[in-house]
């Protein structure tokens, strides 16, 4: 009995001490939950301290305003009045707006004039300056330092440039005894003059690609192409072009995105015209909201195009997956 | 963009080529180039041709005299040391505020470990693919609201930070590896001290990037300005060269030294550090 006394007791006060170091352990543990909790919240803090303020900005200039133009797409407002619902009926009126349709056909002919001859422009140039020989040097800076140069910037140089009265472009087809053109002042000339100067402005940048890539294509490709016979054009063609696809796509769907989103040089050359001719899609945005004050069509308008932007992208990046062109 | 943004040092190094074929390639390359410079050739003789020479029929190809009559009106009858004025506050605080921001974001996105980490990363990517004309609306709204349409800060704001920074920092201080930061710590430093004195210090090459996207993209800036500034006290270099082409149409010497005032530091800059430059605009498209 008193045996059993002695060891109930004993382990009473076993399981007393057990309970007891149990209840320290179930104490430790919470504290260091609790602890964890206060390192990882003190982790969040900092984490988001560092990328907050960026976050807020980039954000906050992005997509609050991003979502705030899809409802005022859907609203007919003039920035003074009560705005009204309309939903989706400026997105309607795209589809049978004459001056939209003629803007977007405006763009189109842009696009198809800049993107094919910068992309072409910059793979020769590229190929051309990737070469040791004197003065590559200068033929570079020149051709790069454009670059530099404003929509603004280039616009007046434009206008000068093209001016069919004492314009240089005038001067040189007088003294060759060529007929004098309106250029910027022709219908049918004045988006070739913007593509022309486009081309002068950002060559520099398809060059620039093209020539980082052409650096990473392996020596002995084309050393195997000479050994095998394969001139230097063949081995062009049929060695460095392949092996420059992804570039090409990537600077395809590049050139092609900025082309079909310009304004800033026609609204520093023709504002547009002559007779609307190189009215584009953005010009006609800008000029609904900001001239007409129509800021529900014109959001409509710009989410349009965000919308072709995005198909296009999407399009150009599946097409290449199955082609097995890894550019993205 | 991947294929990009493995290369920070694009600067071509050129391969030999045979030398037989050179002169063909001169004989390419020389007109070219020539076409290519030609544009500010005429800006700079334009802005130092007196007016009676450039309207002249037939127009001479080189002006028979030189003179500054252009640089003098353009002192002296526009606002034109204002609006540089402007320009260089617009992008001094962009360039600064792009390197402390971004870098900060960077180092955050790619360093420590916090809940929604993942995700603000992500929704910063996204942002990239959405195009500026659709933010102007909302954002000119916004901005007329907060009082800063037709003041220089409508100009400023949007060029504080940027998505683009953002990504292009996170990509290098991935690349870094992470060892002197850890034993920096081990040191007694806080992150944040980590971050100024061990990290930033490394930094320089994506720093140098970043800071000529942000000067090319807000000394050159047009369209923003355009819609949300029409004070001409507030003007930039860009809105008030614009300008000119309204009110001072037929003063073409004004004009080209307007002109020469607002691209030349960017030229000079160029020059000076072509390197630097084709790196940032192999990394992105600036003007795309």
């Amino acid at each position: 009995m008193a045996a059993t006394t002695v060891f109930s007791s004993r382990s009473e006060r076993g399981r007393g001490r057990e309970t007891a170091a149990r209840g320290a352990t179930a104490q430790q543990s919470a504290e260091r939950r609790r602890q964890i909790r206060r390192r990882s919240l003190r982790a969040d803090f900092e984490g988001w301290g560092f990328v907050g303020p960026a976050m807020v900005i980039v954000l906050g200039l992005s997509v609050f305003p991003a979502v705030w133009a899809f409802l005022l797409s859907l609203q007919k407002w003039n920035g003074f009045s009560t705005p009204t619902n309309v939903g989706l009926a400026n997105y309607a009126t795209m589809i049978t707006d004459g001056q939209l349709r003629a803007a977007v056909n405006h763009t189109v002919l842009y696009t198809a004039l800049f993107v094919p001859t910068s992309v072409l422009l910059g793979l020769f140039l590229a190929v051309a300056l990737n070469r040791r020989i004197v003065l590559v040097g200068i033929y570079r800076t020149a051709i790069f330092l454009p670059f530099v140069a404003s929509a603004a910037s280039t616009g007046i140089l434009t206008t000068y440039l093209f001016n069919p009265q004492y314009g240089l472009v005038n001067n040189v087809l007088r003294v060759l005894g060529l007929p004098q053109q309106g250029w910027l002042e022709n219908p049918s000339q004045a988006m070739v003059v913007i593509t022309l100067m486009s081309l002068w402005g950002q060559a520099a940048f398809t060059t620039v690609i093209y020539l980082a890539a052409l650096q990473d294509i392996p020596g002995e490709l084309l050393e195997a192409a000479r050994i095998d016979g394969a001139n230097v054009w063949q081995s062009f063609w049929h060695v460095t072009f392949p092996q420059l696809a992804p570039v090409t796509v990537f600077v395809t769907i590049w050139q092609t995105i900025g082309a079909i989103q310009l304004f800033d040089l026609v609204y520093t050359t023709t504002r547009g015209g002559p007779l609307n001719a190189t009215e584009t899609i953005v010009y006609y945005m800008w000029k609904s909201a900001f001239k007409n004050l129509e800021f529900g069509y014109g959001s409509a308008v710009a989410y349009g195009l965000f919308a072709v932007t995005l198909i296009i992208t999407i399009g150009v990046v599946l097409y290449s997956r199955r082609t097995k062109v890894e550019a993205f | 963009m991947s294929v990009l943004l493995s290369r920070v040092t694009p600067v071509p190094r050129a391969r030999p080529a045979r030398r037989s074929s050179s002169r063909w390639w001169h004989l390419l390359l020389a007109p070219i180039a020539l076409l290519f410079a030609l544009p500010f050739v005429q800006m700079f003789l334009t802005a130092l041709t007196p007016a009676s020479e450039i309207n002249k029929f037939p127009p001479a190809f080189i002006p028979a005299h030189l003179t500054l009559d252009g640089f003098v009106r353009l002192f002296q009858t526009s606002g034109i040391l204002l609006w540089m004025r402007n320009t260089i506050v617009v992008s001094g605080v962009g360039v600064l505020s792009h390197m402390v921001l971004c870098s900060l974001a960077g180092y955050g996105f790619a360093r420590l470990r916090f809940r929604g980490r993942n995700l603000g990363f992500f929704a910063i990517v996204a942002t990239i693919m959405i195009p500026t004309q659709l933010l102007m609306v909302p954002t000119y709204i916004l901005f007329t609201r907060l009082g800063l349409i037709d003041t220089l800060g409508a100009a400023i704001v949007p060029w504080l930070a940027s998505a683009f920074g953002i990504f292009l920092m996170r990509q290098f201080f991935l690349s870094l590896p992470a060892e002197l930061e850890e034993a920096a710590m081990l040191d007694g430093c806080t992150r944040l001290q980590v971050f100024f004195r061990v990290v930033l210090p490394l930094a320089r090459p994506a720093l140098a990037t970043l800071a000529i996207f942000t000067l090319l993209g807000s000394w050159n800036d047009l369209v923003w300005p355009l819609i949300a500034i029409n004070n001409d006290q507030a003007f930039t270099l860009q809105l008030g060269i614009t300008n000119f082409q309204g009110a001072r149409r037929t003063d073409w010497s004004l004009l080209m030294a307007g002109n020469v005032v607002a691209t030349l530091p960017l030229i000079a800059f160029f020059i000076a550090a072509q390197k630097q430059f084709l790196a940032t605009m192999t990394f992105s498209g600036i003007k795309g």
